[in-house]
């Protein structure tokens, strides 16, 4: 795992400090080809690893990738899924069945098929299978060294103790598309508790950590100690906590922690993913 | 800890489920649903006792809580089984579909002493509640006018199949958009008394709204606009935003940030002329399990710390939720029919 990631919340509108800043990045980002510039500013300025969510605008950048691959020979995405938001609005139309029918591949219906035997079976770890393959779709042929579950649906089995589901979910991305399966949290130390009763070893986990201690859940105090324990593998995700902590001493102080393997972050403008970039390096030497 | 259970999986049920589930101070002993989908895998998954039948759940477990999280038309008589058991009830929003339903369990609630609380989560948020201490604090001097607005991507077809899509049970964007508007505006300005103009329209939906647009007057003369509309796509997720104007300054507030524009200096608030921004970032108390948003969580803490303590003056009660219900009732009269 490359130290420094590029995430992808500037090209979808996620802002968490201010709605008004959500709406310039849709503006900004409303054609793909502004969304491949900057990724093409990222893969020059040294970093290689994008990580993103499985919205559906990400399409476009992988057919980029594939018609250029000379270009992009290093060029890595680390898929997130799901695209939370696509299946939260489906649910408040639709209802949990009726989303479930709309996004599984296939005829849902037909009793034969593998999503139609799982859905009237209520074998719930096929499921889960059929939803991961629907969402990998896309990236065929593109270097993905690991696959991560979002947040949202990591915490919400979480907290539902379908801790099984999570383990299958880690052992299917293990064992069908031979890389690394990852777990985004807001809920780090709870995780990895869990993971690890569920003999997962040294897991991969993405999750908020920053000098505020902003959506660290169980304390700031109990993260740090957790990271130098060293039982897992973990990228930084948040540093800046949405912009409330000054770039360099947001970075100063996770550059620093001991336990962080990479930093996630994202940027919209060239002159900007240098500058993080360099602060970074410099930092973490 | 006490013990709680949990009526209806469907978004909120669910992530209630998960949030309770998570929290130190209360054992999730069983769940009611009529899908046997949600129902079969939390059975086989997280062990909870398994009801398609609430009466018999709440008469086979001794409950300290019952969250109802069942479509709107059911509320009622749900929240009426528990209390009438002495089972305190976190019910979710809008509160009951019949006013006179809501009187009615607000009565049963202050003679039994029950912690009772609805699902308003917006009251839960630094940025709403800040501004509730600007205005109390009268930073704006006399209000005269307010907007209270929400968007989001919820109906953007002509179809939809849910009980949401019926506005018998409860469906529609006043019941379901408009309501935590109408809520924020009672708690921030209090509740309107009058609805005038009021257009309830359907944009996608063949039977129920899918924007709200109202003129709403309070007694004391203060005015205000709703401008709720759950078919807008250019939102990527439901966004509710309030504006306050008063003679000495403007607050324009939404989840994220609170944005206010003062006219003098106020040194006690620390806050200047001109435009002052304050984030959510620092308004936000960290909470102990994380699902979707702090304030999800956080009204549930806040509900299970009341059963606990067996205290019943909470915030967005019954009472507070049946002021809503008024309102919107008000303005469903006022519109007349769907546009």
């Amino acid at each position: 795992m490359e130290r420094i990631l590029f995430g992808d919340n500037q090209f979808f509108a996620v802002n968490h400090l201010s709605d008004e800043k959500s709406r310039a990045q849709a503006i900004k980002f409303k054609d793909n080809s502004a969304i491949i510039k900057v990724l093409d500013d990222m893969y020059d300025s040294g970093i290689h690893t994008f990580m993103c969510t499985t919205h559906d605008r990400i399409a476009s950048v992988c057919d980029n990738l594939r018609s250029n691959p000379e270009k992009y020979s290093d060029f890595k995405i680390i898929p997130c899924m799901p695209y939370a938001h696509k299946y939260a609005n489906a649910v408040t139309e639709l209802g949990i069945i009726g989303t479930l029918k709309q996004y599984i591949p296939g005829n849902i219906i037909g009793a034969f098929t593998k999503g139609g035997l799982a859905l009237a079976t209520n074998d719930y770890v096929s499921l889960m299978e059929l939803l991961v393959d629907a969402e990998i779709k896309m990236f065929k042929c593109i270097q993905t060294p690991a696959i991560f579950l979002q947040n949202v649906m990591t915490d919400l089995l979480l907290g539902l103790g379908m801790n099984d589901i999570l383990v299958a979910y880690a052992k299917y991305i293990k064992d069908k598309y031979k890389v690394d399966p990852g777990f985004i949290t807001m809920n780090l130390p709870l995780l990895l508790d869990v993971l690890e009763k569920g003999g997962i070893e040294n897991p991969l986990i993405c999750c908020s950590i920053n000098k505020i201690g902003f959506r660290m859940s169980g304390g700031i105090e109990l993260y740090e100690r957790t990271l130098k324990e060293k039982r897992c593998r973990v990228i930084a995700m948040q540093v800046f906590a949405a912009g409330a902590i000054p770039p360099k001493e947001a970075l100063e102080y996770v550059c620093k922690l001991d336990g962080v393997q990479s930093i996630l972050f994202g940027a919209s403008s060239k002159s900007h993913i240098v500058q993080t970039k360099e602060l970074i390096d410099k930092l973490s030497s | 800890m006490i013990n709680s259970a949990i009526i209806g999986l469907g978004k909120m049920g669910l992530s209630h489920c998960a949030i309770i589930n998570a929290h130190k101070d209360a054992n999730l002993v069983a769940v009611c649903d009529t899908s046997s989908f949600m129902l079969n895998a939390l059975k086989k998954y997280s062990g909870m006792a398994c009801y398609t039948d609430y009466k018999k759940m709440l008469d086979e477990n001794k409950l300290d809580c019952l969250f109802v999280a069942s479509p709107t038309k059911y509320h009622a008589e749900m929240v009426k089984y528990a209390l009438e058991r002495n089972i305190s009830v976190f019910c979710e929003k809008p509160f009951a579909l019949k006013i006179e339903d809501a009187e009615e369990l607000v009565k049963i609630v202050d003679e039994k002493k029950l912690v009772n609380q609805v699902g308003y989560h917006n009251r839960f948020l630094g940025t709403f509640n800040y501004l509730k201490q600007l205005i109390d604090k009268n930073l704006l001097g006399e209000i005269y006018h307010f907007t209270g607005e929400a968007y989001g991507p919820v109906v953007l077809k002509e179809k939809g199949g849910t009980w949401r899509s019926n506005s018998s049970e409860g469906g529609g964007c006043l019941y379901d958009y408009a309501s935590h508007v109408l809520n924020l505006i009672s708690f921030l300005v209090g509740t309107p008394n009058q609805a005038i103009g009021s257009i309830l329209k359907r944009i996608y939906s063949k039977q129920v709204d899918d924007a709200v647009y109202s003129n709403l007057i309070m007694d004391n003369g203060l005015s205000g606009q709703l401008i709720v509309n759950w078919s807008d796509e250019t939102y990527r997720k439901m966004s509710t935003q309030i504006t306050v104007l008063g003679k000495k300054g403007k607050v324009v507030c939404d989840a994220t940030e609170c944005k206010i524009y003062l006219k003098e200096d106020c040194k006690e608030e620390n806050l200047t002329k001109g435009w002052n921004i304050k984030y959510v970032t620092d308004l936000t108390e960290p909470v102990d399990f994380y699902l979707r948003g702090e304030e999800y969580s956080s009204q549930i803490d806040y509900f299970i710390k009341h059963v606990i303590a067996k205290n019943t003056d909470n915030v967005n009660s019954f009472k507070t939720a049946y002021e809503t219900d008024k309102v919107i009732d008000m303005i469903k009269a006022n519109a007349g029919r769907l546009s």
